[in-house]
């Protein structure tokens, strides 16, 4: 069989695809109970995403930082580790960005990269907490990194209202402009967009997650230990020091999220009342690209024009923009039920390829899990 | 104000916020009693908190302002929380889904759709108008009298007796039935409880659906009882405080409402705070934080050591 049609019949793909396919058909049925038109509204998705340069540039810019989350919550899958805590690692980064940028005076080639690295390691280190936790008090990481993300949200909160704080306002000083990561030559080649710097190093961080896991030592370790814990244990691998370093460089993903979030766009922090959602959302993104560097920069790129373009069906057909959050929660949903979507395929399989056919079934895939 | 009033104050508020999280952790400890992990209490208080508060409105308009349609909106809070909660049972025990990602997609899925329906509902609006009538409060003849101890315990929101009830009625029903030991078994030891004529997936359809029924009527209450109306900002963390109290108390009924009380203090202690003036030396971002920071401790095993459900988390797959 043709290689080509192979890669999109095998259930990595066809899962996402066909979760996407029913999230986004739900959404337009649910469109239509309300009375309004799905088709002007994903229209107008589409025409508020990619319509001009301008929204390009700014849906450029909305995927960013899930390219952070996804690439944070996919390392730590590799693991078998289950990173809530992006969200909250994305948090710190972000404020000790601002801290960085806010509190110090330097020429603009020491003050970005200083600023973003801060966010990074504080990022990794509020992320090695959960791994530290896992390892040596059993704690699940997914509770603690969902009470790690709370506190995370009071302690920025905390920073900014006793260090940074703007008076009068609900959020912290400007940062000083040397350590922005905005750009201005990609900021007018988008008609003003607030795209910035920080996509390149989304990119670059995804070329860093591939070439982390794929080539190096500590890689093949990582996803010995996600496989098989107690065999890599035999085998030599210390999985403690594994779980923790992943949890770190999980966490360092997230924190360099945060970090070109406050550099490249808002220049000050934000006291939050509720989460950014950009942690959250990084699940979505992990699970849809298949915890896989370009699965990731794909999900990124769905889910961040799904966002983004959300503003238009407002405009363009009136439809609550909150539309896309409910298409959202029904893609990760099938993706997370896969089964139920096998269910559906074979179906549908069944009524397409009567009599003996060489396509595997589901049968198969199960061998395959 | 006097340092007695200070603490019947204290203790008066504490209850009424420690109510909600009461209901949700009993929710989330069927469930989770049940071997499925609930992460989705959050979401599933939204639903309720949304129904309560959109039913109670309506009948209003329909009936004008009775005391009636605040505990309408209760009872089809509980209904539609129950229901809210299929998908989760679907996707976890028929289809082996990861129990927290699909928590998390049904955490979203509350959100989307509750604020959808608001806007669609209040012209645009994302937030309810202001309820007319809401559930209020008792007051137990002669006890509620008592100078300090009556403001503090014997006069609370309908909801709070219920909740205190609900503590006793799950201890019985979860320790003293067969229906109980049936849940636990299933949550301890799946395979051990099918081998004895057990039906694993209905006791854990039902423990699921229990589940959201009571995280409804823990949302349901915020909305009818502290802020009069439904918007984003109703429910926000109290699922996670919910689950926390769970982890904290234990896993047991009472455990998790001591817990949860314990919560209620430090949700209280912000808002009495903030009266007395007193936030000005204690940061209040501390206090909200703090039983994050405790619930980890506790599961660190620096203060206590808590065991969860033995099998907790996985999917139960027949003949495998």
């Amino acid at each position: 069989m043709n290689k080509v049609i192979r890669i999109f019949i095998k259930d990595s793909t066809l899962i996402p695809v066909i979760s996407i396919v029913l999230g986004l058909l739900i959404g337009a049925l649910i469109m239509l109970l309300g009375a309004y038109n799905p088709i002007r509204a994903y229209a107008s998705l589409i025409e508020k995403a990619f319509g001009d340069l301008y929204s390009i540039g700014e849906t450029i810019r909305q995927i960013t930082p899930l390219i952070f989350t996804g690439l944070s919550v996919a390392f730590a899958f590799r693991i078998g580790l289950f990173n809530i805590g992006a969200e909250g690692q994305f948090i710190i980064g972000s404020v000790t960005a601002a801290f960085v940028g806010i509190q110090f005076d330097l020429p603009w080639y020491i003050h970005v990269p200083f600023a973003v690295v801060a966010g990074g390691i504080a990022g990794g280190l509020w992320g090695s907490l959960a791994g530290l936790l896992k390892v040596y008090r059993g704690v699940h990481e997914v509770i603690a990194t969902i009470m790690l993300n709370w506190i995370a949200l009071y302690l920025s909160n905390y920073i900014v209202k006793f260090f940074l704080i703007e008076p009068g306002q609900q959020r912290s000083r400007i940062l000083s402009d040397s350590s922005w990561l905005s750009s201005s030559w990609l900021s007018q080649l988008f008609d003003g967009a607030r795209i910035h710097y920080g996509i390149l190093l989304g990119l670059i961080c995804t070329f860093l997650f591939y070439v982390i896991l794929w080539k190096t030592r500590q890689g093949y370790e990582l996803r010995a230990v996600g496989y098989n814990p107690d065999a890599s244990e035999y085998a030599g691998i210390h999985v403690k020091k594994n779980i923790v370093r992943s949890m770190m460089v999980s966490g360092v993903f997230a924190g360099l999220g945060g970090a070109s979030e406050v550099l490249g766009v808002f220049h000050y922090q934000t006291i939050h009342s509720v989460f950014p959602g950009h942690g959250f959302e990084g699940i979505a993104v992990a699970l849809l690209g298949g915890n896989t560097a370009v699965g990731t920069i794909l999900g990124a790129v769905l889910f961040g024009v799904l966002t983004f373009g959300a503003t238009g069906m407002k405009f363009g057909a009136g439809v609550p923009i909150e539309i896309i959050n409910i298409v959202i929660a029904l893609v990760i949903f099938f993706v997370a039920a896969s089964g139920l979507v096998k269910a559906i395929i074979d179906k549908v399989k069944k009524k397409i390829i009567s009599g003996g056919s060489s396509l595997p079934t589901s049968q198969d895939w199960k061998k395959g899990v | 104000m006097d340092s007695l009033s200070l603490v019947s104050d204290l203790i008066h508020t504490t209850i009424v916020f420690a109510t909600a999280l009461i209901f949700a952790s009993l929710g989330g400890l069927y469930s989770e009693r049940s071997g499925v992990v609930n992460i989705a209490l959050e979401g599933m208080m939204i639903i309720g908190a949304f129904t309560a508060a959109v039913v109670t409105y309506f009948v209003d308009m329909q009936l004008g302002g009775s005391s009636f349609s605040p505990w309408l909106g209760f009872i089809t809070a509980i209904g539609v929380g129950m229901i809210f909660a299929i998908p989760h049972a679907v996707a976890t025990v028929t289809f082996n889904a990861n129990q927290v990602v699909s928590g998390v997609a049904l955490n979203f899925l509350a959100i989307g759709v509750s604020i959808y329906l608001t806007k669609i509902l209040f012209d645009g609006s994302a937030q309810t108008k202001t309820l007319d009538s809401t559930l209020s409060t008792w007051h137990i003849p002669g006890l509620a009298e008592i100078p300090f101890l009556g403001h503090a315990f014997f006069s609370a929101y309908p909801t709070s007796f219920i909740a205190f009830l609900l503590v006793a009625v799950t201890y019985y029903i979860l320790f003293k039935t067969p229906f109980g030991l049936r849940l636990r078994s299933v949550g301890e030891h799946p395979r051990t409880a099918h081998t004895m004529g057990i039906n694993v997936y209905k006791m854990r359809y039902l423990a699921v659906m229990i589940s959201g029924g009571l995280a409804a009527m823990g949302g349901a209450t915020i909305a009818l009882t502290t802020t009069s109306n439904f918007s984003h900002t109703t429910i926000s963390g109290q699922g996670y405080i919910a689950l926390a109290a769970l982890i904290f108390g234990k896993w047991h009924p009472l455990g998790a409402m001591f817990a949860a009380l314990f919560f209620g203090i430090a949700s209280a202690l912000k808002s009495v705070f903030q009266v007395y003036g007193i936030t000005d030396y204690i940061p209040v971002d501390f206090i909200f934080l703090f039983p994050y920071v405790l619930t980890i401790l506790v599961l660190a095993g620096f203060v206590g050591k808590a065991t969860p459900p033995a099998a907790i988390g996985q999917s139960y797959e027949k003949g495998h």
